[in-house]
């Protein structure tokens, strides 16, 4: 069943890029649909406690195996992945003209992409992720390298070797894992083999290193995050939510599944350092963010600050700020597809998105703008908002365990604050720009909105009603913190009647 | 004097599962507003008028309802869902109907209710009067939610969601710059204020594993002396950002730039009333830590000074009223701050204030209707004889504020000026010379606006509103006349066991003469007096005259609050931004790419690709592709 959610958008990519022009583009959308529909029987299927891994020997010398399974994060990574390519394919629409390409490669390269995250989301054999790993940067890179701004060739060689150098490092550590583990008896790569991998500290950390540093490239934390505000503002805005939106949740997620997992001793020392790291993150990028002049680069720093937050989560170590970051890591999918999005929108009547060429949106285009706002308070996490629930949880889960870290996180909510209303201000308000008047001569068109209306409805009910989903990240978190052997801090004052 | 322990809310009966009502009703039709588009421009003000007035009745409902419970049962919670659980943190979104809050709710939905009607003449010919409801709509919904919540976080939900609308409701004719960034600003101050209510929170769940009132009011005795006072103070900064006190005040007086109804119910009676709600709310905290407590009652007392002092300064009627409504919640902080004898003297005054100040601030409007939207008062004058409605409900209004005696003001104003005294001699004189004060600006006020000789611009031609508007300022009139009498030997013994105040005994309707009570007359009197003598005696200049009175020109930059924000915060604030980004485009992307180039040690091949041979390496990629394929078939062979 999950080989073949998996499969099905590689099909349908396929067979759409011997297609043409609008056919192309409605087989994608319905195959994009119609793998949505699939997952949520998937996940349906799943959540009523049937097993649904699969497991085959793939190349015995190595202990590989061709093995998917789910647990809670990975079914919400597989759903987060299913929505949000739909949404895109919806929101923007390729013509033939535009690109390096025609239109229908641009579908079937999402699609492809699609198939390829849902394997790293599934696969629960260590060299199996990694090959998928790797594999995603190739549609990737066609993407940013076909669709966008003048100096996307740039872009996607700089994603590229970024994420290469970091792949580079996580070979060296997979190879390294699967040595060591050989040493200690049968080979084997399948991730519940190697927790009972027991090498030396020093060894431990070494491999952990690896790992971490890849997710580190991927969840962009500062200093290694320069590659993606170049490829957010060369990339269209279709393929930076999905780089944003799924592609670099890898790296969050890899840091829950292989470095707390298969780490967890070199995880709990690492910790003083990498939550300093991803403070520094939080408030790095949003002050970057705040100082940006073009608004997809404001975008992909906020993102900075935000994966600032979910790292800060993982490595609290407490139940909640664990959950809270896999919450989170859905809800900011959500958040920052909408902003991307609309972006997009006006990208696509203005041909620009520096801030300074847009003024008065509001008053030509008042659902653009409302959805734009929506996006926004989605991105400063304001209560209501599914991302608020997520971003409470990691801060209120580190405060119970380091105050003084949580306390200075806090300060980036303020600045999310600045950067999404001073972006609002200058772009939507005001009085209407001239050119404004001139280009944005339509508000959001019907598809427009239903493109972004199931993101936005996503948004506001996990941010009301978040228990179902929370169960789900629960699962994930009390597994993690088992790992850990590590214990939530008990309340110092105990339980209230 | 009986002293009574905080109530253990009862399971809901009888109406009280309803509660949620009033809470959706707005909420649903402030999203049909939004959501429906044009198609509602037609009727949606009605339907969202009616609203509120819908909730009105569920909490009068309520209000009866906990009126026929004995006092011990009178805290009821209404169990709705289970909200967030994870680990072993839960919290629930439930709602507690107990005597604080359904005052609340009573103040919320009865005055939101008469400024709804209002505004449907106020904002008849404004284009946005569709989106106008539904954020006025949304407000309720949120406030509603902000006092009626059983925990703390459920209850910033609310607190957040007050803000949103007051942000959208400042900046609602966003095509004004000004209006636009006092939105922002407003919204941001208020965050800041947040850091503090959040921290707060994160404490209590990790102090007690819940953040509900129930659990801190039973541990906050338990906590450890720096964590109970870090605690208060941590919701002190919540309440400063919220209730415009100083050093968090900056904001309320840009957020005069949302239309005059707006001012009346957010930014007067309503949702600046919030941080005094929290701090009472809180009172258990309070009751361990008095160094928390006497930093609300000296916020409170810098703030009643400063908002008075800028009230009197002010030519804009709007900012006057802003001034003096900073200087009246500054009255309801010091009361919360002295403790239990003073926590229904705070909600008193609350409750006072909100009939009174609403009152004015639509009496302002009413005024700006008939004046071409000017608010300038040294363009008005004389405004008594052509608007005689507007006139007489603002003077109710005006000698309720001043405290004349029976008026509602008077007894509220002047029990915290007594208690204050009683407790804290320095703050209750600093209140009572405050008292002056207030009857100095007022006064002021009210010769520039009604008092004196016309000084109208051309082409004004003052008119009275219609009945769709002073309708509601005849509404509010009366409990600004009324409220104080009908409460005053009512809402001490009312509150009591909610807040773990003392029933105080001996209270009519009567007020009690007493040494400060005849002081603050006096000192009232005094106030009318000297600004008779400045300003009803002499005319009034028609532009702003030159003054080297210090005090003048402080209160007229609003004592150099943005100036002190711009030089401290922003200017550093905007240099750290620009050297960030500096910083990343010239030092960190060079050096990472330089390091990442020499690493592998491709320093040759990374130029060359980085010229534009970017087919050759789509090449080689698409080969690995092949070669990994190949791989996998293979290795599946074996």
């Amino acid at each position: 069943m999950l080989t073949i959610l998996a499969l099905l958008p590689l099909v349908g990519g396929l067979v759409v890029w011997f297609l043409k022009g609008t056919m192309a583009r409605y087989v994608g959308l319905a195959v994009a649909l119609v793998t949505f529909v699939y997952s949520v029987v998937v996940a349906a299927v799943h959540l009523r406690g049937t097993d649904l891994s699969e497991h085959q020997v793939w190349i015995k010398a190595f202990g590989a195996y061709y093995a998917l399974g789910l647990d809670g994060m990975g079914l919400l990574m597989v759903l987060l992945t299913t929505l949000l390519v739909p949404v895109v394919l919806l929101a923007e629409q390729r013509s033939d003209e535009e690109g390096r390409w025609g239109g229908q490669v641009w579908t079937g390269l999402v699609l492809i992409l699609e198939s390829l995250s849902l394997y790293v989301f599934l696969a629960t054999d260590v060299l199996l992720f990694y090959i998928f790993f790797e594999a995603t940067l190739i549609p990737m890179y066609f993407l940013i390298a076909g669709w966008g701004g003048p100096k996307r060739a740039r872009a996607a060689v700089k994603f590229l070797l970024f994420s290469l150098a970091g792949g580079l490092v996580l070979l060296f550590s997979v190879i390294g894992l699967g040595i060591s583990f050989a040493n200690q008896g049968a080979p084997s790569y399948l991730i519940e083999d190697l927790v009972k991998l027991n090498v030396s500290p020093s060894t431990q950390m070494l491999l952990f290193l690896g790992f971490f540093v890849a997710f580190a490239v991927k969840a962009p934390m500062v200093p290694v995050h320069t590659w993606l505000p170049d490829a957010a503002e060369q990339a269209t805005p279709a393929t930076s939510t999905l780089l944003v939106g799924i592609l670099d949740k890898i790296g969050t997620f890899g840091m829950i599944r292989f470095c707390i997992g298969l780490f967890p001793e070199a995880s709990r020392l690492a910790t003083p350092v990498v939550v300093v790291l991803a403070l520094i993150s939080i408030l790095y990028g949003a002050l970057a963010a705040i100082g940006q002049r073009n608004m997809l680069r404001l975008v992909a720093f906020t993102s900075v600050s935000h994966f600032g937050f979910m790292v800060l989560g993982v490595f609290a170590l407490t139940t909640q700020s664990i959950s809270g970051t896999i919450f989170y890591m859905v809800n900011h999918g959500f958040s920052t597809a909408v902003l991307f999005l609309v972006v997009g929108y006006l990208a696509r009547r203005r041909g620009s998105v520096e801030i300074t060429s847009l003024g008065g949106v509001f008053q030509v285009a008042p659902v653009m703008a409302g959805m734009l706002l929506l996006g926004g308070l989605a991105s400063l996490s304001l209560p209501g908002m599914g991302s608020f629930v997520g971003e409470f949880l990691v801060l209120a889960g580190t405060w119970s365990r380091y105050p003084v870290i949580a306390a200075v996180g806090t300060l980036g909510t303020v600045l999310a604050a600045l950067y999404i209303l001073i972006m609002y201000q200058r772009t939507m308000t005001g009085p209407v720009t001239e050119q404004t008047r001139e280009y944005v001569t339509s508000d959001a068109t019907w598809r427009e909105r239903l493109a972004l209306a199931p993101v936005i409805l996503a948004l506001l009910v996990l941010g009301f009603f978040p228990k179902p989903v929370l169960d789900i990240t629960d699962q994930t978190a009390k597994q993690s913190m088992t790992t850990l052997n590590v214990s939530d801090p008990a309340p110092t004052v105990g339980q209230g009647r | 004097m009986t002293l009574l322990e905080g109530l253990t809310p009862v399971a809901a009966t009888g109406l009280f599962p309803l509660a949620w009502l009033m809470i959706a009703i707005p909420l649903v039709v402030a999203g049909l507003l939004l959501l429906l588009g044009r198609v509602t421009d037609g009727f949606g003000h009605y339907v969202a008028t009616l609203a509120p007035i819908a909730s009105f009745v569920v909490a009068v409902a309520l209000f009866a309802g906990l009126l026929g419970r004995p006092e011990a049962q009178r805290a009821v919670t209404v169990p709705m869902y289970t909200w967030i659980k994870t680990g072993s943190w839960t919290v629930e979104a439930n709602l507690l109907i107990d005597p604080l809050s359904i005052v609340f709710a009573l103040l919320v939905t009865g005055v939101g209710g008469l400024i709804h009607v209002y505004s449907i003449g106020y904002m008849a010919h404004d284009p946005g009067r569709r989106r106008f409801f539904a954020y006025l709509n949304l407000f309720i919904a949120a406030m509603l939610t902000l006092v009626l919540s059983d925990n703390y976080l459920v209850l910033f939900v609310g607190w957040e969601g007050v803000g949103l609308a007051s942000y959208l409701l400042i900046s609602f004719w966003q095509h004004k710059p000004t209006a636009a960034t006092a939105g922002k600003k407003a919204f941001v101050v208020n965050r800041v204020g947040d850091l503090g209510m959040t921290m707060a929170i994160f404490t209590m769940l990790a102090m007690f594993g819940s953040s509900s009132f129930e659990a801190v009011n039973a541990g906050a005795s338990k906590m450890s002396p720096f964590w109970v006072t870090l605690l208060g103070l941590l919701l002190l900064v919540g309440a400063c950002g919220k209730s415009a006190q100083v050093p968090l005040q900056s904001w309320l007086l840009d957020a005069m730039e949302g239309p005059t109804p707006v001012s009346a119910l957010i930014h007067a009676a309503t949702m600046v009333t919030a941080g005094v709600y929290l701090v009472v709310r809180s009172h258990a905290v309070y009751a361990e830590t008095s160094v928390a407590a006497l930093a609300v009652a000296i916020v409170g007392t810098v703030t009643l000074l400063a908002g008075a002092w800028i009230g009197t300064s002010k030519d804009d009627i709007k900012k006057v009223l802003a001034g003096s409504t900073m200087s009246q919640i500054g009255y309801m902080m010091l009361a919360a701050g002295i403790g239990p004898t003073a926590y229904a003297f705070a909600i008193f005054h609350l409750l006072t204030h909100g009939f009174f100040k609403a009152n004015m601030f639509l009496g302002a409007g009413s005024v700006m209707h008939g004046m071409a939207d000017d608010v300038n008062m040294r363009h008005y004058g004389g405004l008594a004889k052509s608007m005689q409605i507007t006139y007489w409900t603002f003077l109710m209004g005006y000698l309720a504020i001043i405290g004349t005696p029976f008026f509602s003001g008077f007894y509220s104003k002047d029990s915290i000026i007594e208690a204050a005294w009683e407790k804290q001699p320095v703050l209750g004189a600093l209140a009572l010379i405050a008292a002056g004060v207030t009857a100095f600006y007022m006064t002021r006020l009210m010769f520039m606006t009604f008092w004196s000789r016309k000084r109208w611009q051309e082409g004004v031609h003052p008119h009275e509103s219609p009945a769709v508007m002073w309708v509601p300022l005849v509404l509010l009139a009366i409990p600004s006349v009324i409220a104080g009498m009908v409460m005053n030997s009512w809402i001490g013994g009312w509150l009591a066991p909610a807040v773990g105040g003392e029933v105080p005994v001996g209270v009519s309707w009567l007020p009690r003469v007493s040494v400060i009570g005849l002081v603050t007359l006096a000192v009232v009197i005094a106030g009318v007096l000297v600004a008779y003598l400045v300003f009803g005696r002499t005319s009034i200049p028609e532009s702003v005259p030159y003054t080297r009175n210090v005090f003048t020109i402080m209160g007229r930059h609003d004592l150099y609050g943005d100036t002190f924000n711009e030089v401290v915060f922003m200017r550093p604030g905007e240099a750290l931004t620009r050297g960030i980004v500096a910083l990343d485009d010239g030092v960190v992307d060079g050096a990472v790419q330089g390091g990442a180039s020499l690493a592998l040690g491709l320093g040759g091949g990374l130029r060359r690709l980085q010229n534009g041979y970017v087919r050759s390496y789509g090449l080689t990629m698409v080969i690995g592709v092949i070669v990994v394929g190949l791989a996998l078939v293979i290795g599946r062979l074996v």
